[in-house]
């Protein structure tokens, strides 16, 4: 999958409260959480993001909280992959479970600034930076992960496990 | 090479004769849990796969601690999902309002965690049951959902940090000031994707309430999960849980070996230790609470699943019997479970937090995420005895949260400013 969009940048420590805070936690639809996606952190990013567009964080994005309304809101706001130079765990999960593709780049996420055109290729692991003609190679997922993304998530892996009764 | 506590029980769990750090394992659930806000989209996720049967109707809990007593009907509707889900599939372990308590206080003290066991929940501070010596962690809804239908949950076996604490702690100083101290000298993120275990003679010294708190923040320095060794206070509080629980007949008693393999290994002075408050906005940036006199506040929280415990209540107590909360601070009180209100009315300790002039709330995690009971307006400033104190987690972006232990919280709310117990003249073990 090849994504092409242009970054909105944050820094480091970016948490769940931030991305979507407790107060809209009242419902899990996708559409109302993305309404206020990233709320308390970046009041302007909902009129500002477009369809595809990628975002950008330095280190442990997604700390705090286990709601996984958090990779709901980015996905459903129209963010098509999100880059950071690390992920904290939960979310890095959250992420792989709902969809939401992410990319571990550490060099990319101290580089790229807002505004700039990112193109990420996540068969390839190349992030490279169009504004600025920058290339980067991502990390690779372990392979079990990249197994239950290649199967549709994992309640897809899950199905295959259970078996006939459940299933 | 030998094995971590933490290797150990995921062994046990994975059916393997052993694993180390980096193995991608599946571990069978012997406890997995949600709330009122993660259970919701974990059903949906779960009846869109086409489930209709969740794998052991006894072993998952649902806990609706949220955002409840419902706080607004958006929230009603989804406090009924989970009911009906619960009535649906027979789940034992659904808590009523009434029965209901934080999640992470009531299901230990239900007894519904044993030693050696492995327990997943749709909630960060799952990590808390690492105290009586089990591997708990934090995940999300889909997890959650799958580990509903599976009963195993996938995981990558996490290195362990062991953090040994030498000394004994200071006249005030608590569980809490350790791991608040501990994530300041660590960072958010000190101990990403790793297990935490503490030990060393400080924490062999800690209540088990206390053993509690510092797992409960695992996931504050970006820990997978806590975990403390088992002993002699492990065993007397499974003990004391109630007949036929898991606590009092399930469980394995697990050791670290001499040869276990660390990430590293980090030795503190606990006795150097000080009250240690976190200012705003982040877990690690603390100070001394002495340093913070010149911080006047508006409210103060005492509870949540970090110190929410009766023993927590009593030390709020200690500082607050014969003094009054001061005119310009609101503080509130938000009790684990209704085990805890009883015990703390049983024993005084309720009546004296009320003739201080606290408000006492019924078992919610309620302010402590700004949901309810307690949220704070733009400008306001809180100590709390919570976990987090990112912007707007309490409320408004421009509000502040610093947490502290409930002896600093109670001492804050009497001083109306950051204070120690010693600021306030409170005398530790006055008479109750």
């Amino acid at each position: 999958m090849i994504f092409v969009g242009t970054v909105h940048k944050y820094g480091r420590d970016v948490d769940t409260d931030v991305i979507i805070p407790a107060r809209y936690l009242n419902t899990n639809d996708p559409d109302e959480l993305a309404r206020h996606a990233m709320e308390d952190i970046d009041a302007g990013f909902v009129d500002r993001v477009r369809p595809g567009d990628i975002m950008v964080a330095t280190e442990n994005f997604g700390c705090g909280s286990s709601r996984e309304h958090a990779p709901v809101a980015i996905k459903s706001a129209g963010i098509s992959v999100v880059v950071a130079a690390s992920f904290a765990r939960i979310f890095y999960r959250n992420a792989i479970n709902t969809g939401l593709p992410i990319v571990v780049c550490p060099e990319a996420a101290a580089e790229v600034e807002s505004g700039d055109r990112l193109k990420v290729d996540l068969k390839a692991g190349v992030v490279e930076n169009l504004t600025r003609g920058r290339v980067y190679t991502a990390e690779a997922f372990p392979p079990f992960m990249q197994e239950l993304i290649d199967r549709g998530g994992l309640l897809e892996y899950v199905k295959s496990r259970v078996g006939g009764e459940r299933a | 090479m030998g094995s971590t506590i933490t290797e150990k029980i995921l062994a046990r769990a994975a059916g393997r004769g052993e694993v180390h750090a980096g193995d991608i394992i599946e571990a069978k659930v012997d406890l997995a849990l949600a709330n009122d806000i993660t259970a919701p989209l974990a059903i949906a996720e779960f009846e869109k796969a086409g489930f209709t049967e969740v794998f052991d109707p006894a072993r998952i809990a649902l806990v609706p601690d949220h955002f409840t007593p419902n706080k607004d009907i958006k929230a009603a509707g989804q406090a009924k999902k989970v009911r009906e889900f619960a009535r649906k599939h027979g789940i034992v372990n659904y808590f009523e309002v009434g029965r209901v308590g934080i999640e992470h206080v009531l299901l230990p003290d239900a007894g519904m965690v044993a030693p050696g066991d492995v327990v997943i929940g749709a909630d960060s501070h799952t990590c808390t049951y690492g105290a009586v010596a089990a591997f708990s962690t934090g995940v999300g809804s889909t997890d959650f959902a799958a580990a509903m239908a599976w009963g195993h949950v996938w995981l990558r076996v996490p290195e362990t940090v062991r953090f040994v604490y030498s000394g004994t702690l200071s006249p005030w100083v608590t569980g809490k000031d350790m791991m608040l101290h501990t994530i300041g000298l660590i960072g958010v993120d000190g101990a990403l994707y790793q297990a935490m275990e503490f030990a060393g003679e400080a924490v062999d010294g800690l209540p088990m309430d206390e053993r509690f708190t510092m797992c409960n923040m695992a996931i504050e320095a970006g820990g997978k999960s806590g975990i403390v060794g088992f002993d002699e206070k492990t065993a007397r509080y499974l003990e004391s849980r109630p007949a036929g629980s898991r606590a009092r007949t399930a469980g394995q008693v697990f050791a670290g070996d001499p040869d276990a393999d660390y990430a590293r290994v980090l030795e503190i002075d606990a006795s150097a230790v000080r009250p240690t408050v976190s200012k705003p906005h982040l877990p690690s940036n603390t100070a001394a609470a002495a340093d913070l006199a010149d911080v006047p506040i508006d409210q103060v929280v005492i509870g949540s699943c970090t110190n929410g415990r009766l023993h927590d209540l009593r030390q709020a107590a200690d500082v607050l019997r014969g003094k009054k909360v001061h005119p310009d601070v609101r503080c509130i009180i938000l009790p684990g479970t209704q085990d805890v209100c009883l015990e703390a009315i049983a024993d005084g300790t309720m009546q004296t937090l009320i003739e201080a002039g606290c408000a006492f709330s019924t078992p919610t995690c309620g302010a402590c995420l700004g949901g309810h009971m307690g949220v704070l307006a733009e400008g306001e400033r809180a100590v709390a005895t919570t976990n987090r104190n990112f912007v707007g987690r309490m409320g408004h972006t421009g509000a502040e949260v610093y947490l502290a232990s409930p002896y600093v919280a109670a001492a804050s709310a009497v001083a109306g400013h950051v204070a120690t117990p010693d600021d306030v003249g409170a005398v530790k073990g006055g008479p109750r």
